[in-house]
């Protein structure tokens, strides 16, 4: 019962700082909504079982990435944009576009996938932890693992070769 | 946690990922078009998530690969963060509607 609550309040926040985070014209109140956005994920990750994930969720999206966009938000010294001048045709099509688009994805949704018995799969207590998730990414993910580190290093390297003024 | 259907935490992950392609479609600050872009990619995360939850609890599949995920996340904000500074500094603006010079 409380975990159902606790889902609604998370879900509820998650939904309304998104919306904040695309309608408030101030980039530094977006970034803001966006932390407490994060934050909520962070909780849904929790209920989830992935005690490890929410961790990383906040210390690598809410510490590292939003620190980052609020730094640059701050060095290009943008003014506000006004709202008036936000495109409102695209709105009107793409609202519509998203409500058919749902109409027609949520009954495939309820039909795509089998009714299991939910109620009997228990989670083992270490499902989410640190461990676990290390030893699945070592063991079996080792090499996707090993490319990303190479995606790190050339998008450090493409981000330096793209803000530097002269090389 | 079994209270909550599946379907509930995929609604809201459809929710997310609606907010955020709106945000990307209808913003003509850059830094607010990557913001919705990360909304989305958070979206996906979501999904993985509840799968391995409810579907295929005994596999770490899926939170292994939010990692990379949140990894890439990462790695596209700094790049894109670079050409938006790269940008600014050509045009003085990072209005989306007037970096139009790819467009031929």
């Amino acid at each position: 019962m409380i975990e159902t609550v606790l889902f609604y309040i998370l879900a509820a926040a998650l939904i309304g700082f998104g919306l904040m985070v695309i309608t408030r014209t101030n980039p530094i109140a977006s970034a803001m909504a966006m932390v407490g956005a994060f934050a909520g994920l962070a909780g849904l990750y929790a209920m989830l079982n992935a005690r490890f994930l929410s961790i990383i969720q906040i210390l690598v999206y809410a510490g590292g990435i939003m620190v980052l966009v609020i730094f640059v938000i701050m060095l290009l010294n943008l003014e506000p944009e006004d709202l008036q001048r936000m495109r409102a045709k695209g709105f009107v099509v793409l609202l519509a576009l998203i409500g058919v688009g749902a109409a027609i994805v949520s009954p495939m949704l309820f039909c795509v996938i089998p009714n299991k018995d939910w109620a009997n799969g228990s989670v083992s207590p270490e499902f989410g932890s640190m461990a676990s998730v290390g030893a699945k990414m070592f063991a079996d993910h080792l090499f996707p693992f090993e490319i990303l580190s190479l995606v790190l290093l050339t998008a450090v390297v493409g981000a330096l070769v793209l803000a530097k003024r002269k090389l | 946690m079994n209270s909550i259907p599946l379907v509930h935490f995929l609604y809201l992950a459809a929710m997310l990922f609606g907010v955020g392609v709106f945000g990307v479609l209808a913003r003509k600050n850059a830094i607010s078009v990557l913001m919705g872009i990360e909304l989305m990619l958070n979206a996906v995360n979501i999904n993985f998530l509840a799968f391995a939850r409810y579907w295929n609890w005994n596999s770490l599949t899926g939170p292994v690969f939010v990692v990379f995920v949140i990894t890439i996340a990462a790695a596209e904000a700094a790049v894109a963060l670079a050409i938006i500074i790269s940008i600014y500094r050509h045009l003085r603006t990072a209005n989306v509607d007037d970096a139009h010079y790819l467009r031929g």
